[in-house]
């Protein structure tokens, strides 16, 4: 009874609003619109689906987004391993609160301005990167495909970095001691110990990198110049076609839902 | 410890590379708000404060502040109570359901912000006759009661069941035992997560272009409605120094008001 009074609000508001919106959002992926008159028509199809998979134009993009998550996800994990490795393993143990604090505060720094300062990084021609790289005559990669990895990897970097160096914290001393022992080098024990040790955080953290990056358009907006990502074609569709998009809505979330069951089934999860 | 030194110069450097990575961007944001250069380009070639006083001047960018911090006030009080209610369910009791009702608490979070805005969008302009400030209200909320619930449920684990017992056992009714006993030991943990969910709201875009009526305008929104303007260059400059500045602050403050890990439990 008590229960019951403690979980009616919540559970009212997120059933009510939140889960019956993602429902009829996901029912309606399977409507269309009339052409001539712009109602919806309320009988199952699977025409959407088809039209993004046999359209060339959306079928591009659907790779293009995989593939931009994918890079997100491994730039992301080359970036954390040092600083991760640092942070555990280097720095001296009083200086780890500091340099956690270092790492979360950018995740609370605004979206949007994060997206803003990257157009004044990537800018051509004016932009720091380009009067960085000037000098050593090359240019900057401007707005773009390369804009949109690097600025979404800027984005979701503290995802990876806080798993990756609490796998390595966790990592017990005397086993990397053991393995030294028994002669193996420092590569040695990295490929043999440390990277099936962190794996699981590897693992947690690249769930964030890339259901993350499937689902953004604002920072193709800012930064991708022509380039469109998955959310970009919701975004400009759902005013007039609410079907279709929720349609193309349903692909990042459906593709997120298979990684992480392939997560799960791998077992990575499971000692996390 | 089986590090060769030469792996920690190496490794140390490149760890120092990625932290550069991480705040040139922001330290780029807050040079730029003092340039007197009309466009965004680098370097500048001046300081100025001018900027600053007009953005603080700016009839929009105020109006926006204040439609934001309201906003945010009214979403992180709802997903207080809400969140609280939540936590004190499910760290009390054990039923069936309860691992779906903890994924469901993330789902506005974890779900694309687009999957959750057009799904809001589409439920608010079908059954509530359009977007106004409330549906605004409603959508921040949803995405704030996990920050909320993940701060107190961390606080309730850790403060295991015996001192609620203890409660109980010398006659203190159910609503006593919360008002003298299980609140004051939450209470810095709510303190915490609210800030969070103000925060949260505080910077949140795509929810809120999806939920928030005609001529609402946040101050993301303004921003967003800016940032192709060459002319308004200077004062989003401005406009975007300040966020960082003021969504930097709230961890600094909710990181008094709980552990470490709490606070990183209210993100990940």
């Amino acid at each position: 009874m008590r229960i019951a009074g403690l979980l009616a609000a919540p559970m009212a508001w997120l059933v009510v609003v939140y889960l019956g919106a993602l429902l009829a959002l996901f029912i309606t992926a399977f409507w269309t619109v009339d052409d001539f008159t712009g109602q919806l028509v309320r009988t199952f199809t699977l025409k959407n689906f088809q039209e993004v998979f046999s359209n060339p134009a959306y079928l591009t993009t659907v790779l293009r987004t995989l593939g931009i998550a994918l890079s997100v996800t491994v730039v992301c994990l080359v970036l954390a391993l040092p600083l991760a490795m640092f942070m555990a393993r280097i720095a001296k143990p009083s200086w780890r609160p500091l340099m956690v604090a270092l790492v979360l505060t950018p995740l609370w720094a605004s979206y949007l301005v994060k997206v803003y300062a990257w157009r004044a990084m990537l800018q051509p021609e004016s932009g720091v990167i380009a009067w960085f790289l000037k000098p050593l005559g090359l240019s900057g990669p401007g707005y773009g495909t390369v804009g949109i990895i690097i600025t979404l990897t800027y984005l979701w970097l503290p995802y990876m970095i806080l798993p990756i160096y609490a796998g390595l914290t966790r990592l017990p001393n005397s086993m990397l001691d053991a393995s030294a022992d028994l002669g193996a080098s420092g590569g040695r024990t990295f490929r043999s110990i440390v990277v099936p040790m962190i794996f699981p955080s590897v693992v947690a953290g690249s769930i964030f990198t890339f259901s993350l990056s499937l689902g953004d358009y604002i920072t193709a907006q800012i930064v991708g110049g022509t380039t469109t990502m998955l959310g970009n074609v919701v975004q400009t569709t759902y005013v007039t076609n609410l079907p279709f998009a929720a349609a193309v809505a349903t692909i990042p979330v459906v593709i997120v839902l298979l990684y992480l069951m392939a997560v799960r089934r791998s077992g990575a999860l499971d000692n996390l | 410890m089986s590090i060769s030194r030469g792996t920690k110069i190496v490794v140390s450097i490149l760890a120092a590379i990625v932290l550069a990575f991480i705040y040139v961007p922001l330290g780029v944001i807050l040079i730029n708000s003092f340039s007197t250069d009309r466009s965004l380009s680098w370097p500048p070639s001046g300081f100025t404060l001018q900027w600053w006083g007009k953005a603080i001047d700016n009839e929009g960018v105020r109006s926006a502040l204040v439609t934001s911090i309201g906003v945010a006030i009214v979403a992180s009080l709802i997903a207080l109570v809400l969140g609280v209610l939540l936590a004190l369910a499910l760290g009390r009791y054990r039923f069936f359901g309860r691992e779906a009702i903890s994924m469901l608490v993330v789902l506005p979070i974890a779900l694309p912000g687009i999957v959750t805005g057009i799904a809001l969008n589409n439920v608010f302009t079908s059954f509530l006759g359009g977007l106004t400030m409330v549906t605004l209200v409603i959508g921040h909320a949803t995405f704030c009661i996990v920050v909320v619930f993940n701060n107190a449920i961390a606080r309730l684990r850790r403060m295991g069941g015996s001192v609620q017992e203890a409660s109980a056992d010398l006659g203190a009714s159910g609503l006593t035992t919360f008002r003298l006993v299980t609140f004051p030991l939450l209470r810095s943990a709510l303190v915490a997560g609210a800030i969070l969910a103000f925060g949260l709201s505080f910077d949140e875009i795509i929810v809120t272009t999806f939920t928030a009526g005609p001529g609402i305008t946040t101050l993301p929104i303004w921003i967003y409605q800016n940032l192709f303007r060459p002319n308004q260059a200077p004062i989003v400059n401005v406009v975007a120094a300040a966020l960082v500045i003021f969504s930097i602050l709230p961890i600094y403050i909710a990181q008094r008001y709980s552990n470490a890990d709490e606070t990183a439990g209210g993100l990940i």
